[in-house]
């Protein structure tokens, strides 16, 4: 075990993949209890898309492929809130229209000038071998300044979350809360994309939310329960991707939906014991 | 010199005017209810009087000293609440944010504060228990020690009994006397159910876009529209 480990960690690609993956499950799982909560869940996945197509033009133009596509999707994310909140196109609706037109534009734009190749594949579906040591750095600042801006308007973003009338009635910005969600869901989508891919990395947000709300019962024990699942999937699933060389993205998304289903049946089983003691 | 004075209110809701020719005075102290139908501008009035609309024409001035931030609220509650993973204290606690200017965490003064409002309620042995598995009148009293925590002198209330079977009102109807008689807050009251708000309030604006009474609830009795609403039970 312990040779294995060593084996693994002598890989620089498996080390950055490590830390930026830890950091960008970590930051997803937090903003994704407020994002599921509040119904915006399908917002990461808007993004996601968003991003592949900012990641497809940089990759034409051989641009870096974050400073292209962080203000890209950030832009979208602050389209995305006004599109919900201010226009006869509802929310969903107008999620669906801007990713899928975003994924269609970033694919053509792939093949008309390299053609179907693998690189449009690892955006898709996300490489464990896309973390360069320049990339590590920035995913992890980035990173340390989501969390902390999480940790310190955490109680706002709970009262925004749980109630926004009552929040801007007591002179709380909703507004700002609003947005400043969906920039750090932007930042934490570009951050992890590369590694899940375009059209996994919407499940590291709304999957570790869904699976501790099936269980916990306080605000607080939902985020850490979340953070935690989040984590540990990560790793093993990327250790299950190396071992046996499968894509990381799925792996652990498929080993996310294990846990869900895990909870869904601990919960099932624990509502089934309740109606029992009640009825007794 | 009253707690609040609207003058005049012109407000409109989607490009319609939602109310119009509004005024009133709320005085400290007072047990004040807006009753009216559906669609009769009620909630538009609302959101003025919590500075959540701006009103097209006239004036809402509050007394020195009240500030917007310092009105308790309770809001009607929504779908996203009622599935919500969270306890009862962390809800409350919500509360004392508006209060709290830019402090990122709770001081221990606004957990002794979420508490003496749980104990006031009646809820304190609910603290930690989780909101979505609540009764609907627990949930009620919940969001009414939260209001609490924010409120100063002032309470909104925005159609609290609905959906509640009629013991639960009649205990949240005792309670909310309570706080007005006791403790001598304000209560402005948002309502459809004419009978029981008569029995409780002090003074009654009857709306319909336009207000079409406004007096004391003892007025309101003796008025045509309060017996056409009361029907015949106003003897009794």
């Amino acid at each position: 075990m312990l040779d294995f480990l060593v084996e693994l960690f002598s890989y620089g690609f498996i080390v950055r993949a490590l830390l930026v993956g830890t950091f960008v499950s970590l930051c997803s799982a937090l903003l994704g209890v407020s994002l599921v909560l509040k119904r915006y869940s399908m917002i990461g996945d808007g993004l996601s898309h968003v991003g592949f197509g900012a990641l497809a033009v940089a990759a034409v133009l051989g641009w870096a492929p974050l400073a292209v596509a962080i203000p890209v999707v950030m832009l979208a994310a602050f389209l995305l809130l006004r599109l919900s909140d201010a226009s006869r196109i509802k929310g969903d609706a107008a999620i669906g229209l801007l990713s899928a037109s975003a994924l269609a534009a970033g694919v053509m734009l792939i093949s008309v000038t390299k053609g179907m190749n693998t690189d449009l594949l690892n955006y898709m579906f996300g490489s464990i071998l896309a973390m360069q040591s320049s990339d590590v750095w920035l995913s992890t600042l980035l990173s340390v300044a989501v969390l902390l801006l999480y940790v310190i308007f955490y109680n706002r973003l709970f009262a925004v979350t749980f109630d926004e009338n009552f929040a801007r009635a007591g002179g709380i910005d909703t507004g700002f809360y609003k947005a400043l969600l969906a920039f750090l869901t932007a930042l934490t989508v570009v951050l992890g994309m590369r590694m899940m891919g375009a059209l996994l990395i919407s499940s590291l947000i709304i999957f570790p939310a869904l699976t501790a709300m099936r269980l916990c019962r306080t605000y607080r024990s939902v985020i850490i329960c979340a953070s935690v699942l989040a984590v540990l999937c990560f790793w093993s699933g990327l250790i299950l991707s190396y071992l046996y060389e499968t894509p990381t993205g799925a792996t652990v998304v498929l080993i996310n939906l294990l846990f869900f289903c895990l909870f869904s049946l601990l919960s099932l089983l624990r509502r089934r014991k309740r109606s029992h003691s009640l009825s007794e | 010199m009253p707690l609040l004075v609207c003058r005049d209110l012109v407000m409109s809701y989607a490009g319609k005017t939602a109310l119009s020719g509004v005024s009133f005075e709320v005085a400290e102290g007072d047990y004040f209810c807006i009753v009216g139908e559906n669609g009769s501008g009620k909630s538009t009035l609302l959101k003025g009087l919590l500075g959540l609309k701006r009103p097209d024409a006239g004036e809402i001035s509050y007394a020195p000293g009240i500030r917007r931030e310092g009105i308790g609220y309770l809001p009607q509650q929504t779908d996203v609440q009622k599935n919500f993973p969270a306890s009862v204290m962390e809800v409350v606690l919500s509360g004392c944010l508006n209060n709290g200017g830019w402090r990122p965490f709770y001081t221990r003064r606004d957990k002794e504060r979420a508490m003496e409002n749980l104990r006031r309620l009646e809820i304190a042995d609910l603290k930690n228990a989780c909101y979505r598995e609540l009764s609907g009148g627990q949930q009620q009293r919940v969001l009414l020690a939260r209001a609490l925590c924010a409120a100063g002198r002032l309470l909104l209330l925005d159609e609290p009994l609905v959906g509640l079977d009629p013991l639960v009102s009649a205990g949240l109807y005792r309670l909310l006397m309570k706080l007005n008689r006791e403790n001598g807050l304000t209560i402005i009251m948002i309502s459809h159910d004419v009978q029981s708000v008569v029995k409780q309030a002090d003074k009654i604006l009857h709306m319909h876009t336009k207000p079409l009474f406004y007096g004391t609830a003892e007025e309101y009795r003796q008025s045509e529209l309060g017996r056409r609403f009361l029907g015949g039970a106003v003897d009794a």
